[in-house]
């Protein structure tokens, strides 16, 4: 950090958090904060952080939605853990978000509304502003209500229309602290707001007045300067973990030739990507609305049968009510990708809340002996690079998937350098050709073990697939005991040897040392600055990040050998370690885990790396 | 009614031999299952498709071992789930002519929910419900058919629920077919199967099925040679509604419903009689058929309505059509670059 002459601080990177009442349009603000960010060249990573409600009531705390944006000049990995600077709309949102501002932050709060009333539904029993509560921070308290009403007054609106510009006066004073242009901002709302040429006129004198009010106001005497990040020459765009999922689904139907069938009902934070493909159509995209979460994925099970790329998208207790349907398509060995994008559990539990803790239930929680793939996105852009190996994966080696995002990275994003189709790795699915007289429904390929699509319509394949155990070869009904203990072993040796199309697991830092960091899915990002963090100071650490998870790359072992230590981290009570351990007994684990419905901290996991490095 | 056009013909008759598969019949001697699939095997050649274009699902029961006994494409789904996976498989590929065989446990209970639904959209699906009343493959508990009081292994002291009339479920869903046929009846059988064929939408054909074992004779009252004349009402369109065994009984409409009456009592002519029109949009009377019950009533036979109505997979096409016609993403790489991006 360095204090230059004009009170421009340049920093490596900065977090801000917008907070306010579900409807003071904090997701917009924090998003084009966020896409200015970007087009100064910075790197990012966002969060949206709403409550399960759709509009929580007014100025409670139940009511707040935030949106938290990391922006940096070196590369940036997670939406951050405590805010630089925190603007927050009403009391409520203050006091709810408080505890994650930085000492010493920046908050910007709208003054205006301020009253007892208020206080009284936000849990205040005196003013913030005044009780010494906030002697720590740097607090801003402006008028932000009135000067929006004031900069409207020419435009003749309603108090309620005028009122809504209010989160623009808020991101003007945002750019003016961040040195930005405001034409960007105009850019963005003739965009828009394209079709409402007075609420781009609102926005604009919103944004303009917050912009000259925080220029005037001595509290915004230190500005931050951000530079530009150092990163891969290419075109960029932002994108959430869910956008990206559904995308990476439409990469692989076009690469594979196989038209996409989403099966899909309606659940939080999943249901982005069924409403994303439903856009696009013109893509070919078959998305199915279905009755429940059952329908969903037969449907999608009844789709492959008849030859499409097959979804069914979903959430935890999606995923139990799917159990019984997963095991049909292992035993018809069908592609099938599910996604799991996971929230707090157990039952309804924390439905807009990130969790880990459905990956025991993704690697066993089916009747019968019943293996699929399972694999973890690690972050938003990694989402779609996940989707379509997920794709993959399932079609050519003709079994279901189950891929684990989270809410994290389903609704963050980041940054996302966009691929060419063309390069992204071939799919070449297992099709049976027309009058194959060798043709058997549960005919393998000798090294692979993977059986033949045929699919309905195409000429002298008939056959009949179902929930019955069939026969290894010719797939008729077969109760005989040798041949359902061959079927067992075949169906599990078949998704283990997934295993040699897999690349190698990678490890950061030191390929040998102390401890070993592992962790798996939407936890990368803060685990891997964590560490990196830590390598930088010197420290003997690595990071071992696994998206494969069913089966595990070939070299696993390998590298778990290497450690002295090995720390498994995860946002559940250790599943992930549990499985370690049943597969690599011998090796010398510890873990660490939360359950709050949180994301980790960078500073919670550096001091339990470094707390296990003191004892090592 | 026009053909449906979606499926590819057959360039070649077929036979009933080119759909007889080499499994063996696990039914039980005398089940009702033997009939029905019979009747399948009749009127697929009729039917005309390539013989590739059939694809036949099922759930579970006794019903549901049927893909296995004929010789298409086949799926054995799950308990309840065969709407479900057959709303995939028709969606997926709308040229395929998709069968889907269940029963009263199936599609009543387990399975409601898609049945309904399945109705509801009005995909183009053929659906036999093999009505026994009675679950069959677990040896004999009641189901959501079976008449109150009904005694079974799960009901010793009689069922304290009321019955699902099929035909009342299908309508109340804006069913567009309905068509009931008994498991006897090889010809009336073949001839609705042909009919649900024909109907662009959902066709459900309940068949009053024989269950030997658990449920022996639940039909007779509507089935046995000396009563089926005076018991049951086979609905042909346009013609008059008479029935008994020397045709001499009618329905009419009153403004109290359906009556019966007998032709040359009280002034009666056949004038007198409804004429069946099971093209009317209008469900009104196809529902006040569907639900005619003894003993105050014969009980309808035959196609009780096949109305046209938009069907989900057609508008599943029109829609993707209209979407690449008026799109500026055509592949992909449009889509990754669409929207705001910037060059580094």
């Amino acid at each position: 950090m360095t204090k230059k002459k004009n009170d421009v601080i340049t920093k490596e990177d900065v977090v801000v958090k917008f907070v306010g009442d579900s409807g003071d349009g904090m997701q917009l603000t924090g998003n084009l904060f966020s896409d200015t960010a970007a087009l100064e060249g910075n790197d990012l990573a966002n969060f949206p952080d709403y409550p399960a409600e759709i509009r929580g009531p007014i100025n409670t705390i139940a009511g707040v939605s935030g949106f938290q944006v990391h922006i940096g000049h070196k590369r940036v990995y997670s939406s951050g853990d405590m805010c630089d600077v925190l603007v927050a709309m009403n009391p409520a949102s203050l006091k709810s978000n408080l505890k994650w501002a930085k000492k010493g932050a920046t908050i910007i709060t709208d003054y205006d509304t301020y009253n007892d009333k208020v206080f009284e539904k936000s849990g205040y029993t005196v003013n913030p502003l005044e009780d010494g509560s906030l002697s720590d921070y740097n607090v801003i308290q402006a008028p932000i209500t009135t000067l929006t009403k004031e900069a409207l007054a020419s435009l003749n609106l309603d108090n309620k229309t005028a009122e809504k510009s209010r989160n623009m006066f808020a991101l003007g004073m945002m750019y003016f602290m961040f040195n930005w242009k405001q034409d960007k901002a105009f850019d963005f709302f003739a965009k828009k707001f394209k079709k409402k040429p007075i609420i781009v006129e609102a926005n604009k004198l919103a944004l303009m007045a917050g912009y000259n009010y925080a220029e005037t106001v001595e509290a915004m005497s230190i500005t931050y300067n951000v530079p530009a990040a150092s990163l891969d020459k290419g075109r960029y765009r932002n994108i959430s973990g869910n956008i990206a999922t559904a995308w990476g689904f439409l990469a692989a139907a076009e690469r594979s030739g196989r038209p996409l069938f989403l099966g899909s009902y309606p659940i939080t934070p999943a249901t982005e990507i069924l409403m994303e493909l439903a856009k696009h159509k013109s893509l070919g995209a078959k998305v199915f609305q279905a009755e429940d979460e059952i329908a969903g994925i037969c449907s999608a099970i009844g789709a492959s049968f008849a030859g499409s790329m097959a979804l069914t998208t979903t959430s935890g207790p999606g995923l139990s009510l799917k159990s019984e349907a997963m095991g049909l398509a292992v035993i018809t060995e069908l592609p099938l990708v599910i996604v799991n994008v996971q929230r707090g559990g157990p039952s309804t539990g924390l439905p807009t809340k990130s969790e880990q803790s459905d990956l025991m239930q993704a690697l066993y929680g089916r009747n019968g002996e019943c293996p699929l793939i399972v694999m973890a996105a690690a972050s938003p852009s990694d989402c779609f690079y996940a989707a379509y190996e997920a794709s993959k994966l399932s079609m050519e080696h003709m079994t279901p998937v189950i891929l684990l995002t989270d809410g994290y990275i389903g609704q963050g994003s980041e940054l996302f350098r966009i691929p060419k189709v063309a390069s992204l790795p071939s799919i070449t699915p297992p099709i049976a050709e027309a009058n194959d007289k060798d043709y058997q429904p549960f005919k393998r390929d000798p090294h692979t073990l993977v059986r033949k699509w045929a699919l309905p319509g195409t000429e002298g394949l008939r056959h009949r697939v179902g929930g019955l155990e069939k026969e290894n070869g010719i797939g008729n009904v077969s109760m005989d005991p040798a041949n359902h203990q061959l079927m067992t072993d075949l169906r599990y040796n078949k998704v283990m040897k997934v295993a040699d199309s897999l690349p190698l697991q990678e490890v950061t830092g030191a390929s040998e040392g102390d401890l070993l960091v592992v962790s798996w899915g939407g936890t990368y990002g803060a685990v891997h600055t964590a560490v990196e963090d830590l390598i930088n100071e010197g420290k003997k650490i690595s990071h071992c990040h696994f998206k494969y998870i069913m089966p595990l790359p070939k070299n696993t072992e390998e590298i778990l050998s290497k450690y002295k230590q090995i720390v498994v981290c995860e946002l559940n009570s250790g599943q992930f370690v549990q499985y370690l351990k049943i597969n690599f007994p011998k090796y010398n684990y510890t873990q660490y885990n939360k359950v709050q419905g949180l994301p980790f901290n960078v500073s919670e996991l550096s001091d339990k790396f470094n707390q296990i490095l003191k004892e090592i | 009614m026009e053909e449906n056009l979606t499926v590819e013909r057959s360039r070649v008759p077929l036979t009933k031999t080119d759909f007889v598969s080499d499994q063996m019949v696990k039914w039980c001697p005398g089940c009702g299952g033997h009939a029905i699939l019979a009747s399948v095997a009749n009127v697929f050649p009729k039917i005309g498709y390539r013989k590739e274009n059939f694809c036949m699902v099922s759930g579970i029961g006794c019903s549901s071992r049927f893909p296995y006994y004929v010789n298409t494409y086949g799926f054995h789904g799950i308990h309840g789930r065969a709407n479900a996976i057959a709303t995939g498989v028709k969606i997926s590929n709308p040229h395929l002519s998709v069968w889907i065989a269940t029963g009263d446990g199936d599609s009543m209970a387990i399975g409601g929910n898609h049945f309904i639904h399945t109705i509801r959209r009005n995909l183009d699906l053929n659906i036999m419900l093999f009505n026994n009343q009675i679950y069959g493959l677990t040896k004999g508990q009641y189901s959501p058919t079976s008449p109150i009081g009904s005694v079974t292994k799960t009901s010793p002291q009689g069922t304290i629920e009321h019955p699902f009339n099929p035909g009342e479920l299908v309508l109340g869903a804006q069913g567009t077919f309905f068509a009931r046929a008994v498991d006897t009846n090889v010809k009336i059988m073949t001839e609705v199967m042909l009919e649900a064929a024909r109907h662009d939408g959902t066709s459900v054909i309940e068949i009053l099925e024989n269950c030997v074992i658990y449920n022996d004779n639940a039909h007779l009252q509507i089935t046995s040679k000396d009563l089926r004349d005076e018991h049951q009402i086979y609905l042909k369109n346009n013609e008059a509604m008479i029935f008994g065994k020397n045709r001499e009984k009618g329905l009419r409409l009153t403004q109290g419903g359906l009556e019966v009456v007998t032709i040359g009592e009280n002034g009666i002519t056949e004038e007198d009689l409804l004429i069946h029109d099971q093209y009317s949009q209008d469900p009104y009377i196809h529902l006040m058929l569907a639900k005619m019950s003894l003993p105050h009533f014969p009980v309808a036979m035959g196609v009780i309505r096949s109305a046209m109505f938009s069907t989900y997979d057609d508008m599943v096409e029109e829609q993707i059509k209209h979407a690449k016609e008026n799109t500026q993403i055509r592949n992909v790489d449009d889509l990754l670059n669409s929207g705001d991006t910037w060059e580094i």
